[in-house]
C-alpha cells in the first residue's frame, strides 16, 4: 500500500487500488480502541436505471435500500448476529449516493473485517426473506413519513427535482417496494456491488496491510466495470416548481429551502468546489454570519437552522433548513445575502473556521471513512483540504454565490401547523 | 489517560483527562440544581441568555468572531436533566492546541470566555439585558412546543410525566411552557444570582493540556464566583414500588400513520444497593442499544420473529431507577406488541435465556464502554453521571466487572421490575373516538 504523511494533519494514510478496481484507503490510529470499517458500494437511492448483460433495468424506487436491509442475510443465517458475537456494532445506511456498510468494534478487528467482506459480496435472496422484509421497510416508510423534517426535506427535492429519480424518497414509498423481488436484488447486487464501483475505508489501530490482504483474499479478483446508469434528461438548475406548503402535526412551521448547483465536479476540482461553497455557505448563512445572526435576534431563526450540500446522481444541491414563523421573508433575507460584500478579515475568519471543523473531523470515525469513501469515488484525497482551502480566495467565493445562488434558483417547502390552514 | 478529580474553588469541582490522543478538546461547565417545576424553565433559560453577550463581546456578533477566531470552536448552552437533577451551563469544544501552531492555543481564550460567559454578562443597571431574556423565551417556548415535532420523544416524555405525576422526575429537562412564559428580566437576575451562590458545580476537560495548567486558566476564569451557603443535599429520589398495583394505561392521539408504545418500568429493589454492570447487562440482554442489540430479546423476537415493529429499544436511567421501552408499531398491534414487549421482560427476570445471549450481552456491554473511552463527548456524560452517583470507577473498570457478570447476577438485577405505565399514541380523529 502507498503511505503518504500529512506531517501539519499529523497523520498519515495508505492507499491502494487492488487489480479488481477495489480502492483501499486506511487511517491508522495508534492509542485509540475503537476500529471502524466501512464498505461502500457507489449506489445509492437515485440509481434506478442501468442496463446489464443487454437487458435494460427500470428498478422501484427504494430498491438500493431494500437491498441494504436484505444484504445481512446469509445462507446460515442473518450477519449481525455474527458482529453482536464479537461486541462489534454493525450496520448500513442507504444516500441517494452511495450504501454504506460498516461496523465498529473493540476487538477482533481482522475477523469483523472478513465477516463485513463476504457479506457485502454474498448476495442471498429468496422470495420468503425478502416477503418478510417488506413490512418493516413499510414502517420505516411511514416512519418517514410522519416525521415532519423528513416530510420538509423530500417536499424540498421533489420541488426541485419531480421526476428525476432525486425527486424520489431514498426508502421508496409503500407503493413502489411491493415490486421488488428477489430477482431485481439480485440484478442490482451483480450491478453495483462489484469491487471496482466500491471503497474499503477504515480508521483505527489496524494493520494497513492486513486489510488490504483480507480485501484481496475475501474478494473476487477479476475488474468488472459497473454499468452506466441512466438519470434521464439533464435536471437543470431551476427548481421544476417554486414552492409547496402543507401542515402536519407540528408547534411551528418547519421550510427547507433547496438550490441546485448543476454537474459536479470530479477529481480534485471536486474537493475546491466542495470547499468553495463550504466557505460561501458559511460566509453568507453560518452562525456567525450577518444574515443569519439578524434573523436569529429578531427571532425569526432559531439554532434548528443548518445547511448542507449534497452530491448524488451527477448533480450538486444545497438545502437550508429550519424552523419559522416566517419562512418566505427568512428565505428572501438569507438570499439578498448573496448580494452582500464579503468582509475580507471575516473572510479570513471563516476559513480558519472550516480549518478547525475539517481537523476535528479527523477524530469522528463516521465521517472519516465515509469521507474517505466520498473523496474515492469523486476522485479526491480528502486530506488535502488545508492546502486547498488555503489557496481559495475570498474572491473565489463571491464569484461561485453570484454564480450559484441567485434567488430565482431556490425552491421552498414549508411544513404548518394545522390551525394556521383552518 | 491520565485522570484527576479536584476541588478548585468550594463546591466547584474539576474532572481531568489528560490525553494527546484527540484533535478535539472538550470543556463543559454545569450548574447543578434540583429538578423543581417552579425553576426548571428558568434555568434552563440561563444559559441560552448568557450566551448573548458578555461585558467584552457583548452580543453574538462578537461572540462569534472571537470563536471563529479560536479555529471555529463552539461553546454551546448546556440542558440536561440526570435523575432529578438539573444541570445547566455550558458545553464548549475546540481544537486540541496540540495541531495548532504555537501561540494559536485556544485553551486559555476558551476558559476566559467560558468565565466570562458565566459571570460577567451583558447587563444593564446590573440586570440582564430584557430584549435577551424575552427574546431567549421565546426560543425556550418554542423548543418545548417543538419536542411534539420528535414523535418518539414527545411518546416518552408524556409517559413520564403520566407515570410520575408526584415525583420531580416528571418535569421535563427545558421545564414546562406556562411557568417559562412568565418568566421577567428582574426576577431571572435574582434566580441567577442565586443559582451561581448556591450550586454546586461539575467542570470537565479532556484534553492534551497539563492539569496544572487546565487548573489554574479555569481558577483564573471562575475567580468572581460568588459562593455563598452551598446546596449540597441535590439528589434523585427513588421509587423502588409501581404507583398502583398493575400498570396504568394511557392514550393519547396524534395524526401519525405509526403509533409509539412506551412502556415504563421501576427497577425496585435492585435499585437498594445498584450492581451497575448487572444493570447494563440486564438492559442489552432485553434491548439496550450498542453491538448487542441486533441479539436482544426484544430485537429478535418484538422486531424479527414477529415483524412487529420497526424499532424496539429498552433505556435505563440508573440515577432514578427506571427502564423505558420504546416501540414504533401499526396501532392494530397493540396488544400483540404489549404482550410480547411484557413476555421478553418476564423471560429475562426469569433468566430464560441462552448463555450465547448472555456472552453476546456482555461483550456489547463492554465494548459499549471501552470504545466509549474514544468519544471525548461520551466520556464527558459518564463521568458527570459517575460523579453525581458519587462512583470512582472508570470505563475500563467497569467493562471489566460486566465481563463477570453472571446469570444469577442478571436475575438478581431483573428481579424486582415491575411495569408501572403503558403509553400509546396513535392516528385518528378525536371525533371518530367519541363516537366509539
Amino acid at each position: 500500500m502507498k503511505r503518504t504523511d500529512y506531517p501539519a494533519l499529523g497523520m498519515a494514510a495508505y492507499t491502494s487500488t487492488l487489480p479488481n478496481g477495489l480502492a483501499v484507503c486506511v487511517v491508522p490510529k495508534p492509542g485509540w480502541r475503537k476500529c471502524r470499517a466501512s464498505f461502500v458500494t457507489n449506489y445509492g437511492g437515485a440509481d434506478r436505471r442501468f442496463v446489464l448483460d443487454g437487458r435494460r433495468y427500470d428498478t422501484p424506487a427504494g430498491v438500493a435500500h431494500y437491498l441494504e436491509h436484505k444484504m445481512f442475510d446469509m445462507p446460515d443465517g442473518s450477519v449481525d448476529g455474527i458482529f453482536a458475537g464479537r461486541g462489534a456494532d454493525s450496520n448500513a445506511y442507504t444516500s441517494y449516493a452511495v450504501t454504506s456498510y460498516h461496523f465498529t468494534c473493540a476487538g477482533q478487528f481482522e475477523e469483523n473485517l472478513r465477516t463485513l467482506l463476504r457479506f457485502v459480496s454474498t448476495p442471498y435472496f429468496t422470495g420468503q426473506t425478502v416477503e418478510k422484509e417488506r413490512g418493516i421497510i413499510a414502517q420505516e416508510i411511514v416512519e418517514g413519513e410522519d416525521d415532519p423534517s423528513w416530510a420538509v426535506y423530500q417536499d424540498c427535492l421533489k420541488l426541485l427535482f419531480g421526476g428525476h429519480p432525486l425527486g424520489s424518497d431514498v426508502v421508496g414509498t409503500v407503493a413502489s417496494i411491493q415490486d421488488v423481488t428477489p430477482e431485481i436484488l439480485a440484478a442490482c447486487h451483480r450491478a453495483f456491488y462489484v469491487p471496482a464501483n466500491m471503497a474499503l475505508c477504515v480508521a483505527g489501530d489496524v494493520d494497513p496491510e492486513a486489510v488490504e490482504r483480507a480485501a484481496l483474499e475475501a474478494l473476487p479478483g477479476d475488474r468488472a466495470a459497473a454499468p452506466a446508469r441512466d438519470y434521464g434528461p439533464d435536471p437543470g438548475v431551476e427548481p421544476v416548481e417554486k414552492s409547496r406548503r402543507r401542515t402536519m402535526e407540528v408547534s411551528v412551521p418547519l421550510f427547507c429551502a433547496g438550490a441546485k448547483l448543476g454537474p459536479a465536479a470530479k477529481g480534485p476540482e471536486a474537493l475546491r468546489e466542495r470547499l468553495t461553497a463550504e466557505l460561501a455557505m458559511r460566509c453568507l448563512w453560518g452562525k456567525s454570519a450577518p444574515a443569519y445572526l439578524e434573523l436569529y435576534e429578531k427571532g425569526l431563526l432559531n439554532d434548528s437552522f443548518f445547511f448542507e450540500l449534497d452530491h448524488a446522481a451527477g448533480q450538486s444541491f444545497l438545502i437550508l433548513s429550519g424552523e419559522s414563523d416566517r419562512p418566505e421573508a427568512v428565505l428572501s433575507q438569507l438570499t439578498a445575502a448573496v448580494e452582500r460584500p464579503i468582509d475580507p478579515a471575516f473572510f479570513l475568519r471563516q476559513k480558519k473556521a472550516v480549518y478547525g471543523g475539517f481537523i476535528r473531523m479527523l477524530d469522528d470515525f463516521f465521517e472519516l471513512t465515509e469521507s474517505m469513501a466520498d473523496g474515492c469515488f469523486a476522485g479526491f484525497d480528502l486530506f488535502e483540504t488545508p492546502g486547498v482551502l488555503d489557496g481559495i480566495t475570498c474572491a473565489d467565493v463571491s464569484a461561485w454565490a453570484a454564480e450559484h445562488l441567485a434567488a430565482g434558483r431556490f425552491a421552498l417547502s414549508i411544513i404548518c401547523p394545522k390551525e394556521e390552514q383552518a | 489517560m491520565e485522570r484527576t478529580r479536584r476541588e478548585l474553588l468550594p463546591g466547584v469541582f474539576l474532572t481531568y483527562i489528560g490525553t494527546d490522543k484527540f484533535k478535539t478538546s472538550i470543556l463543559s461547565l454545569h450548574l447543578l440544581t434540583g429538578l423543581d417545576r417552579q425553576t426548571a424553565a428558568q434555568n434552563a433559560l440561563l444559559p441560552g441568555v448568557l450566551r448573548r453577550g458578555t461585558v467584552a463581546s457583548p452580543d453574538l456578533t462578537a461572540l462569534a468572531a472571537r470563536l471563529d477566531g479560536m479555529y471555529g470552536a463552539h461553546i454551546e448552552p448546556s440542558v440536561r436533566k440526570l435523575g432529578e437533577i438539573q444541570a445547566v451551563g455550558f458545553a464548549a469544544d475546540f481544537v486540541d492546541g496540540a495541531c495548532l501552531p504555537p501561540g494559536e492555543e485556544p485553551l486559555e481564550d476558551m476558559t476566559a470566555l467560558l468565565g466570562e460567559l458565566l459571570l460577567a454578562p451583558n447587563t444593564r443597571g446590573g440586570l440582564l439585558l430584557p430584549q435577551y431574556v424575552e427574546s431567549e423565551r421565546e426560543k425556550l417556548l418554542h423548543q418545548i412546543r417543538a419536542l411534539v415535532n420528535d414523535r418518539a420523544a414527545y411518546a416518552q416524555s408524556r409517559l413520564l410525566r403520566l407515570m410520575c405525576p408526584g415525583e420531580a422526575y416528571a418535569v421535563d429537562a427545558l421545564g414546562d411552557e406556562e411557568t417559562a412564559r412568565a418568566i421577567g428580566y428582574v426576577a431571572l437576575t435574582r434566580h441567577y444570582r442565586a443559582l451561581l451562590a448556591a450550586s454546586p458545580i461539575e467542570i470537565f476537560y479532556c484534553g492534551s493540556a497539563p492539569a496544572d495548567r487546565v487548573a489554574a486558566a479555569l481558577t483564573d476564569a471562575l475567580a468572581a464566583l460568588p459562593r455563598g451557603e452551598l446546596d449540597l443535599d441535590i439528589g434523585t429520589d427513588v421509587r423502588l414500588n409501581t404507583v398502583e398495583e398493575g400498570p396504568r394505561t394511557f392514550a393519547e392521539r396524534m395524526d401519525v400513520e405509526q403509533g409509539k408504545l412506551v412502556l415504563g418500568y421501576r427497577l425496585g429493589e435492585a435499585m437498594e444497593e445498584p450492581d451497575m454492570a448487572a444493570l447494563r447487562v440486564m438492559n442489552a440482554l432485553l434491548g439496550g442499544g450498542g453491538a448487542a442489540y441486533v441479539n436482544s430479546r426484544l430485537f429478535v423476537n418484538v422486531r424479527e420473529r414477529m415483524s412487529l415493529c420497526y424499532y424496539v429499544h429498552s433505556a435505563l436511567d440508573v440515577m432514578k431507577g427506571l427502564m423505558i421501552v420504546n416501540s414504533g408499531i401499526d396501532p392494530a398491534d397493540y396488544d400483540k406488541t404489549k404482550d410480547e414487549i411484557d413476555c421478553q421482560v418476564w423471560a429475562v427476570k426469569e433468566g430464560a435465556f441462552t448463555d450465547e445471549e448472555l456472552r453476546t450481552a456482555r461483550m456489547g456491554v463492554s465494548a459499549d464502554l471501552l470504545t466509549l473511552t474514544d468519544q471525548p463527548d461520551r466520556l464527558e456524560s459518564f463521568w458527570l453521571e459517575q460523579n453525581l452517583l458519587g462512583l470512582d470507577y472508570g470505563p475500563e473498570e467497569l467493562a471489566a466487572l460486566a465481563e463477570d457478570v453472571t446469570r444469577a447476577d442478571v436475575m438478581k438485577a431483573a428481579a424486582g421490575i415491575a411495569c408501572d405505565a403503558v403509553y400509546f399514541l396513535s392516528g385518528g380523529r378525536e371525533e371518530e373516538d367519541e363516537e366509539n
